[in-house]
């Protein structure tokens, strides 16, 4: 048995790890046991990725190119293999994913049934609409291959892992003109203005994305927006990543550093409108500092990620800042972004028309869990939903309520498979 | 400057498949040679997709087979070798090896017989051209014997004695022997240990391609293990013996 947790380190269980590392076997080695459930690089923050007392699927030596066409930059790969990888692969080559979440230590494997989504959604949608082909494995011994429009395919891209274990897939890349992008940064004073630059910036812009200071009675925040350019730079030299030393005896990120990282922040990136930056500074600032999340000490922290309708989202997001201040807790990473007018592929994807919050808090046990039963509300009200790749503690009639192809998506589940999520909202 | 030419015996090991990776930054020719053809090919398959102006041959052969062994090395010789990375093996359970001698005598040919047999065929090749590494995997295991797994240790011990032994024999001429000692790593062959105080593959693979440029004798990777086992070979027998490693 192996201690295994999750990117919100909010608890550690004993798992039985079983490595897949041929990809022709996996079909075999994973029917005819108990349930199981497919694991990468464990970087969601709740539950999703989790089966305590069971066996985890270890997909991380499946990492391996199939076949890439330098003419149509369609890549075929294992799903172990991370978007680092592949981008790295594909910069020099002029090919890049259309697509990337906050981070690019995820795999494949885990982008896809999470659905993730990046700053582009108005422009490229989600990760799951630039695959174009999966090979999924399933518990009875089955290997199926899934095209777009396939009911398995739809069930499978969002799908949490529990329609089997992805094993390839074959995936669209895009044209860039290098690693670069043109960065506009624009402080925003409240809400109505964060709302008037989103739409505004929609149409000429690829990437849209705001930190949001909420703290502030306004909301005021910091709006970047950015698009691939050609620049003649040479490829900054690879720092050395910084890595999170140790867990703090109690979580560096308080009422009172709060305040003033917020409004350093705030102050900080106000004064530089326009900027050159390589993609992994701007898309992924994070992966700077390995096991950042250390930083919320020893009791983990909890993500929680909304899409509320745009209709009720200025209304809503306006209540839940403003439950979230009553409360005097926090959030440091704290973005609010629109998403465009898109359908995901997915039954289960979490991104849709609307507007995005994403907050982190310390765990501070049942006040969080409280404020969290109070934003809930709000959400709910709204006709809203929240993100299960950051979730640990959903009710499950808010995950019926903002997931209405559940029914649709049952019963092709694979019955071989179970997360501690799925036993928490669907009952096994 | 012409492509290097490189010859990976035991081609899907996980460490012989990140060296290989780090490889391809420059185009190269590679001879994969695996028990499985099937696994080598789809090795080969990845390295051809990150360098499509690499050539990867793939061969599969009986690795306890003297004649075998000697007939690969000769034919991979024919356009010249520059690097021979011995890299197989197979981590046994050492408890399953005490109740069944077949498992025992299994270990020890394919993590020590098998590997010199290698090395000495290609020693053969190399000496004759002059120039070229011989880079030879083995263990921090094999730098003492100990009850958690000498079955294993004493296999990469051989290895240990066969590299010391071509050090001698080719020493001030253009050949490199290299012996590479990896602690504990997180690859397929450990999938049953705890992924805690295990090295990251590619870190390990980065060092060995390191080592073999930089002409070294022997190298520990992660550096650290030289002075664990520095310590642990030095300890004497009545501490040693107390300790359950």
């Amino acid at each position: 048995m192996v201690a295994v947790g999750s990117w919100g380190r909010l608890g550690i269980h004993d798992h039985r790890m079983q490595l897949l590392a041929d990809r022709a076997r996996v079909h075999g080695d994973i029917s005819g046991q108990r349930q199981g459930l497919a694991f990468g690089m464990g970087r969601s923050y709740g539950d999703v990725c989790l089966n305590p007392g069971g066996t985890l699927w270890d997909l991380r030596s499946l990492d391996r190119f199939i076949a890439f066409d330098e003419q149509t930059g369609r890549l075929r790969c294992e799903s172990g293999t991370l978007l680092r990888e592949i981008q790295r692969f594909g910069v020099t080559r002029g090919w890049m994913l259309p697509v990337v979440p906050g981070t690019q230590y995820v795999t494949v494997g885990g982008a896809i049934a999470n659905d993730v989504h990046g700053k582009n959604h108005h422009r490229y949608g989600c990760f799951g609409d630039h695959v174009t082909q999966l090979t999924l494995a399933r518990t009875s011994g089955e290997v199926l291959s899934c095209l777009p429009g396939d009911t398995m395919f739809a069930a499978t891209v969002g799908g949490l892992g529990l329609t089997g274990v992805i094993v390839e897939a074959e995936l669209q890349l895009r044209r860039v003109p290098g690693p670069w992008l043109d960065v506009e940064t624009l402080p925003y004073q409240d809400l109505q203005q964060f709302f008037t630059l989103a739409d505004a910036s929609e149409p000429d812009w690829e990437h849209t994305v705001s930190w949001i200071d909420c703290l502030h009675p306004s909301g005021r925040g910091i709006f970047m927006r950015a698009n691939s350019v050609a620049a003649d730079q040479p490829e900054p030299p690879s720092r050395a990543d910084v890595r999170f030393p140790f867990v703090p005896p109690t979580s560096l990120v308080n009422r009172l550093s709060l305040r003033s990282f917020n409004a350093m922040y705030y102050h900080l990136k106000k004064t530089q409108p326009r900027s050159l930056q390589h993609y992994v500074q701007f898309f992924h600032p994070l992966d700077r500092i390995q096991d950042w999340n250390r930083m919320y000490g020893p009791h983990g922290f909890y993500q929680y990620q909304c899409v509320l309708p745009r209709e009720a989202g200025a209304t809503g997001i306006q209540a839940m800042l403003k439950t979230i201040r009553r409360a005097g807790m926090g959030s440091f990473l704290a973005v609010l972004k629109t998403f465009g007018q898109r359908d995901a592929v997915g039954m289960l994807s979490f991104a849709r028309p609307g507007v995005t919050l994403a907050l982190d808090f310390p765990n501070a046990g049942a006040p969080t869990l409280a404020l969290f039963e109070r934003l809930d509300a709000i959400v709910l009200e709204a006709g809203g939903r929240l993100y299960p790749a950051k979730d640990a503690r959903m009710p499950r009639a808010l995950f019926e309520a903002g997931y209405p192809r559940l029914q649709e998506f049952l019963p092709l589940r694979d019955a071989g498979i179970s997360s501690a999520m799925s036993r928490r909202l669907l009952g096994n | 400057m012409s492509k290097k030419r490189i010859v990976i015996i035991g081609a899907s090991s996980a460490i012989a498949e990140h060296c290989a990776r780090l490889w391809t930054r420059e185009a190269a020719d590679f001879l994969l040679v695996g028990r499985d053809l099937a696994r080598v090919q789809r090795i080969a398959d990845d390295l051809r997709v990150r360098s499509p102006q690499s050539a990867i041959q793939t061969v599969d052969i009986d690795f306890l087979s003297a004649d075998a062994i000697s007939v690969l090395a000769e034919q991979a010789a024919q356009l010249g070798i520059d690097i021979v990375l011995i890299a197989h093996g197979d981590l046994p359970q050492q408890v399953s090896c005490e109740q069944d001698i077949h498992l025992a005598q299994a270990a020890l040919q394919i993590n020590g017989v098998s590997p010199a047999l290698f090395a000495e065929a290609f020693a053969k090749q190399l000496a004759r051209q002059g120039h070229g590494t011989i880079a030879l995997i083995g263990s921090v295991a094999g730098d003492r014997g100990r009850k958690a797994n000498y079955v294993y240790g004493a296999g990469k011990g051989m290895v240990e004695r066969y590299a010391q032994g071509l050090q001698h024999r080719f020493a001030s001429t253009g050949v490199n022997i290299l012996l590479i000692k990896p602690g504990p790593t997180a690859t397929p062959m450990t999938a049953h240990l705890a992924p805690a105080g295990l090295a990251k593959v590619e870190q390990v693979a980065h060092a060995i391609v390191k080592a073999i440029e930089a002409g070294k004798p022997v190298a520990y990777v992660p550096a650290k293990w030289q002075v664990i086992m520095l310590i642990v070979q030095h300890l004497p027998r009545w501490i040693f013996h107390k300790l359950n490693i």
